[in-house]
């Protein structure tokens, strides 16, 4: 899923957050070094994205490959040791990665495992109208196949007018639509979700204390999501929003079409991002050309983004530490609320609105660092969060599908830096997950428990 | 003490994690494959014959040890070829990591990746509530699952070192040593629930393959006795 285009503050969209890995790297160190003396020279630099070798996903665009217009020269001189500084840093970027989508997915498995609510069938979202309580097989394959097409053509949709958006610079629109959807999501699923969790565990809390947490979580999440914020909390946000979306998807969808979709979105997020017209690669061109950083909201950035206002060679020392950018982005969701089936809450990523001020009056500073589209998050969990809730071999199964998808973000970063473009990060995660899900269930699963009530060891 | 392992030895460098999650991998996918053909053979079989079933849970068994050690032998393939990739990488010419370090890290992410197999539906279990042993088997079932867990999950850690040297010095006969061996400490569980038979000879074959490992990796009697007494 590209996760950068999917923000849409319609109502209607699902929760569109393509994942992308996008390689928020500039070029290789050496242009670094070089940025650093040509930095002297011009804004061009500070557009300049460093694209390490990692794979941007899907998500769209290469973005940082346009931005180097300046020093194209010594870019081409110095690619075989940009290559190998990228692929050099790139295990630390990749651990980067590994670190809050296991974080994210913990999160989810947690919950899903002690928190009786994400696992009930309380309706399905809109999205999804047919149901799966069909007496027959091919009848609910049937329906979960036409849900599949149902959501995927509403998030295609979706993509589509952000692009088209984002093509004829209505940027106030999409802001007001990220804001709007992040808000929904800040307040009101943490609210649905602290209530769950309260009551799992038989807290009793009272309304004015619960009005009090909740208010300083939203309001502080908002400010660090489209605003600036400690590098580290934002991560946070941008994690705990992906895992509250993913219990949500995995609470709304039946189970056969979870799977389906999780299949056919990351065939779409393969051809979104690499057709020459896809929607999402689209996207990352206009941003290219236009040397625009692409929506902060929706992207989780390892890299850091030095966006303070100093002088070049204070810069220049900054650079060595490293600090991780988030961007989140947050896909578009459209979420039925719990309780009322009708109400549709789009939740829109708001692009960090500090991108445009730091390229002008800030230096960026762009560690080598790859970014990664929240949608992708948001469905590297929702496997997991499925495999664990609906798997019999419980913990082997879960497990299984941790260890592939890590497998499966490890190639598509290697692919990133052998590429050097956006690529999609869906696809090789989400297949292994899915081979491993249904053989760790169905293979595993009775070899295991065999051994196990005879101990014997392999 | 596999856990401590990850924390202190792994956990710091990237490229080592990375190796481990590999490594684990590449366990899982052994375990499939071992796996399906069990799977396989007992669908093919008549589910009531007990003593065929037992012997095909044996072959089941045995055959997964092979697929594990050749699964490893594979994973020491790719980790040469990625050896040599970042060694053409990096700046000054040579590796940032040893084979010896790769081989390490990928004994402990077959070992972790086994362990959290066997164990973690068990601890899943344990922590509701229930008798052990209720039905007239022995009550110690859990305290030697984690034991039997423990030095499986050390074994393949020494099992990797060894490997992985074998392989690289042509010594073909540290390598059947290691299959053997695996062979062996599988075996021996078969004699569970008689638990001096399973895991007195685990717990020798473990203190045998870690002084092997040990010697192999260069460290000596000297090395010991200096790091124990903390000296310089």
């Amino acid at each position: 899923m590209i996760t950068f285009m999917n923000n849409s503050d319609s109502e209607e969209e699902p929760c569109n957050e393509r994942t992308s890995l996008m390689s928020a790297e500039s070029p290789p160190v050496p242009s670094y070094q070089d940025g650093l003396q040509a930095s002297q020279a011009g804004e061009a630099q500070a557009h300049r994205k460093r694209r390490t070798g990692s794979s941007r996903s899907p998500n769209n665009i290469t973005d940082g490959e346009t931005s180097d217009s300046g020093v194209p020269v010594r870019e081409g001189a110095l690619e075989n040791e940009e290559e190998e500084l990228t692929l050099k840093y790139g295990a630390k970027h990749v651990i980067m990665l590994f670190v809050p989508v296991t974080l994210c997915m913990i999160v989810v498995v947690a919950t899903i495992k002690s928190v009786r609510f994400y696992t009930e069938k309380n309706g399905q979202l809109i999205y999804t109208p047919f149901t799966e309580d069909t007496p027959s097989v091919g009848q609910r394959l049937l329906n979960s196949v036409l849900n599949t097409i149902i959501m995927i053509s509403v998030i295609v949709v979706m993509t589509v007018f952000l692009v088209l958006l984002y093509k004829y610079r209505c940027y106030k629109f999409i802001h007001g639509w990220l804001i709007l959807s992040s808000l929904m999501l800040l307040f009101l699923f943490t609210y649905i979700y602290l209530g769950e969790v309260l009551k799992t565990y038989n807290v009793a809390m009272d309304y004015p204390t619960l009005f009090l947490v909740i208010w300083n979580f939203g309001a502080v999440g908002m400010i660090c999501i489209h605003w600036k914020g400690p590098l580290q909390l934002q991560q946070a946000y941008l994690i705990m929003i992906s895992a509250l979306m993913a219990l949500v998807f995995i609470k709304y969808l039946p189970e056969w079409s979870a799977w389906v979709i999780l299949g056919a979105i990351s065939i779409y997020d393969l051809m979104a991002v690499l057709c020459p017209k896809g929607p999402l690669r689209m996207l990352v061109e206009t941003a290219q050309e236009r040397n625009e950083p692409i929506f902060p909201a929706l992207i989780y950035s390892s890299a850091m983004i030095w966006t303070v206002g100093m002088a070049k060679p204070d810069t220049a020392a900054r650079r060595s530490s490293q600090q991780a950018w988030d961007a989140a982005e947050d896909g578009r969701e459209n979420h039925r609320s719990p309780s009322h089936t009708d109400s549709q809450v789009s939740e829109t990523r708001s692009p960090i609105p500090t991108r445009p001020i730091t390229s002008f009056e800030e230096f960026e500073e762009e560690e080598r660092g790859v970014k990664l589209g929240l949608g992708d998050f948001i469905f590297y969990s929702v496997l997991v969060g499925k495999a664990a809730a609906t798997a019999s071999g419980d913990w082997n199964t879960t497990l299984a599908c941790f260890v592939a998808i890590l497998i499966g973000l490890c190639l598509t970063l290697l692919l990133l830096a052998v590429f050097k473009k956006a690529l999609p990060a869906l696809p090789i995660s989400i297949t292994f997950g899915l081979i491993f899900y249904f053989s760790t269930d169905n293979l595993v699963r009775p070899f295991m428990d065999t051994l196990a009530s005879h101990q014997l060891y392999i | 003490p596999a856990f401590g392992l990850f924390v202190f030895t792994i956990a710091r460098d990237p490229l080592r994690i990375i190796i481990l999650i590999a490594g684990a991998f590449f366990w899982l996918v052994s375990l499939l494959l071992s796996s399906l053909i069990w799977f396989i053979a007992v669908k093919g079989s008549d589910p009531r014959d007990e003593p065929l079933q037992k012997g095909l849970l044996i072959f089941g068994v045995m055959f997964s040890v092979l697929l594990q050690e050749a699964f490893r032998f594979l994973y020491y393939k790719l980790l040469r070829k990625a050896i040599e990739g970042l060694v053409a990488l990096s700046e000054d010419g040579c590796s940032p990591i040893s084979i010896q370090q790769m081989a390490y890290v990928a004994g402990v992410g077959f070992g972790l990746m086994s362990g959290a197999f066997s164990m973690i539906n068990l601890l899943a279990d344990a922590l509701g509530p229930g008798t052990v042993g209720i039905h007239g088997d022995s009550q110690l079932y859990f305290l030697t699952s984690a034991f039997m867990t423990m030095v499986l999950i050390f074994l393949h850690t020494f099992w990797g070192i060894l490997f992985f040297h074998g392989c690289e010095h042509r010594r073909w006969w540290e390598i059947t040593a290691v299959v053997v061996m695996h062979l062996a400490v599988s075996g021996s569980t078969f004699f569970n629930p008689l638990y001096v038979g399973s895991l007195v000879p685990s717990y020798l074959l473990m203190a045998v393959a870690a002084t092997w490992a040990y010697v192999l990796s260069g460290g000596s009697a000297q090395n010991l006795r200096r790091f124990l007494l903390c000296k310089s």
